[in-house]
């Protein structure tokens, strides 16, 4: 079995936004870059499935050369090959779609996990276009995974519950928070990920076709008051505020 | 055209698939278009009501073969009806199914997809969207180079608003089969409730709460207030047996209800991202330095254990939660 996992690089969730002053990108001073919390679940379950049935791993991400640490990290935790698809990061999620369909086309992978959203775009996007542009099927938002002979069963997050998606492999599959507990990188796995090299490809040329025209900070929230009182007296006070002034009620 | 992609359920449309429809009559008005709404199932049954909120046209897919979901075959469905209809905006509501299918559709038709849109409008003919990235810590404004353009609709954003249409209703071919991967059976969750990113009221625990059966009390509340029940990450991380999909924030959900009431929640950069959307914010919390105070539209400093019991009492002899 091969599994490509595609990983991005984005903002830790810890970071204060600051817009560029192009007012339409994240200012990058002082944004901590982390692996995308979504696609440890992804390249967790890869390194389960490879423990437990034997499989090659090929993480992937697209970016410039800053994301070769979220590969190298991949490398650490299990990955056997990393590839970086070298582009601008200007893409949208139909761009980075096709750069990855454009790679991963007739390399013969059975399955393609990544996370189900990037946190920053927070498009949920990426996958589903992937596996359309590839042809394949897709499971989204992923807490359970099970493959079977050329065949995968996934439960997947909807309102209120979760519904069982099967279908034929090869198939794109994005994880949720739930799936696995991502491990820790041994100290062997890092010293190991040192010595291997990371494949440097030129991203197939994909323009963005919904484009950022301008990024702003929301509104500042009037400001509240506080209630004071007994807890009694609080609880009264909020109710009748909120019948009121708010009129939720 | 201004083509809505409606889920049914129970015979009815469902509220975020209402609200799509409604921001799409106001975009079909602005730009002089027809509005169409399209629907796939076993049955469409109840489709007809689409009229009420704008819909010139109903487009019905209806067969056996649709009767449980697939994102292929939904996706090649709704990308053939936009090209039918040469429909040059795709508006869906950002539903788990909303979410599933319609970037699957965009990549057929080579279109741009904006994901949970808060605001929409057109200007020369052209969609422009508006929507939260980083969870809400800012708002992209989206413009699109594609011939047609589709967006999802963020649940609860947009009013629902009733105006009659022409309703015409026509029946699509349904595909086939034969699909790539397909819905074998729904795990409902029991009690059945209403989904945090749909929901009106929502009360949120904390790490204050100190355990998960201190919970109860916010169901309480949340059953007097007619409201869900949500958590933050350090809550559904305390091993207190809360699920994840509770949890509001950054890597959790992002929510926009009109009420939000955080109890025992300090406020952390994720979490206000999740739910900085909602229209009033209550915070109760014992540290009066609580960063959590800060957007709220109404503080109580207190202890949430002798605060929220009290709530519940009031709420239950105002009978708020009624309407």
């Amino acid at each position: 079995m091969k599994i490509l996992v595609a990983l991005k690089q984005v903002p830790d969730t810890e970071t204060k936004i600051k817009v560029a002053a192009d007012g339409r990108s994240l200012d990058p001073a002082d944004v901590k870059w982390i692996t995308g919390p979504y696609d440890e679940y992804a390249l967790e379950e890869a390194i389960r499935i490879k423990e437990a049935k034997g499989a090659e791993v090929v993480a992937l991400s697209v970016g410039s050369d800053s994301a070769k640490e979220v590969l190298r990290n991949a490398l650490a935790l299990g990955a056997d090959s990393a590839v970086l698809l070298k582009g601008d990061g200007q893409g949208d999620a139909f761009a980075v779609a096709q750069m990855i369909a454009a790679y991963a086309q007739g390399k013969g992978f059975d399955l393609i996990l990544c996370g189900n959203k990037g946190i920053g775009g927070d498009n949920a996007a990426m996958g589903p276009m992937l596996a359309e542009l590839m042809g394949i099927a897709q499971a989204n938002v992923i807490v359970k995974l099970e493959l079977g002979e050329g065949t995968f069963r996934a439960e997947r997050e909807i309102e209120g519950g979760s519904e069982v998606v099967e279908g034929a492999l090869p198939a794109v599959i994005t994880a949720q928070k739930g799936l696995n507990e991502p491990r820790y990188a041994s100290l062997k796995g890092i010293m190991a990920a040192k010595k291997k090299t990371i494949e440097e490809l030129e991203a197939a040329s994909a323009p963005a076709v919904a484009v950022v025209s301008a990024l702003a900070l929301p509104p500042e929230r009037p400001a509240g008051r506080l209630l004071a009182g007994e807890p009694a007296a609080q609880a009264q006070a909020l109710l009748q505020a909120l019948k009121d002034e708010a009129k939720v009620f | 055209m201004i083509l809505v992609f409606c889920e049914l359920k129970d015979g009815k449309i469902r509220k975020p698939s209402t609200e799509a429809l409604s921001a799409g009559r106001r975009l079909a008005d602005a730009s002089g278009q027809p509005l169409g709404a399209l629907f796939a199932g076993a049955s469409c049954a109840g489709a007809a009501e689409a009229a009420t909120y704008g819909a010139d046209v109903i487009l019905t897919a209806e067969g056996a073969t649709l009767g449980s979901y697939s994102s292929d075959a939904y996706a090649q469905l709704v990308a053939d009806a936009v090209k039918a209809k040469g429909a040059t905006v795709l508006l869906a509501g950002a539903t788990a199914m909303g979410k599933d299918v319609a970037p699957r559709a965009a990549a057929r038709m080579g279109a741009g997809y904006a994901s949970d849109v808060t605001g929409l409008s057109m200007a020369d003919g052209k969609l422009q969207a508006v929507r939260p990235v980083y969870a809400g810590k800012a708002f992209a404004t989206i413009t699109f180079t594609s011939a047609v353009q589709v967006a999802s609709t963020r649940p609860n954003v947009f009013p629902v608003v009733e105006k009659a249409g022409a309703g015409a209703v026509e029946a699509l071919p349904a595909p086939a089969g034969d699909f790539k991967s397909v819905v074998k059976e729904i795990l409902a969750k029991a009690g059945g409730k209403v989904d945090l990113t749909e929901a009106n009221v929502i009360i949120s625990g904390g790490r204050g709460m100190k355990s998960g059966d201190n919970f109860k009390i916010l169901e309480e509340l949340a059953d007097a207030l007619g409201g869900v029940v949500g958590a933050s990450r350090a809550a559904v991380d305390a091993d207190w047996g809360l699920p994840h999909s509770m949890q509001v924030g950054q890597t959790g959900k992002v929510v926009s209800p009109t009420l939000y009431i955080a109890c025992g929640i300090s406020g952390a950069i994720q979490h206000l991202a999740g739910m900085s959307g909602s229209k009033f914010i209550v915070a109760i919390n014992k540290d009066p330095e609580a960063p959590i105070f800060k957007v709220a539209s109404y503080g109580i400093v207190g202890d949430l254990f002798e605060v929220i019991p009290e709530l519940t009492k009031a709420a239950k002899a105002m009978g708020v939660g009624k309407g």
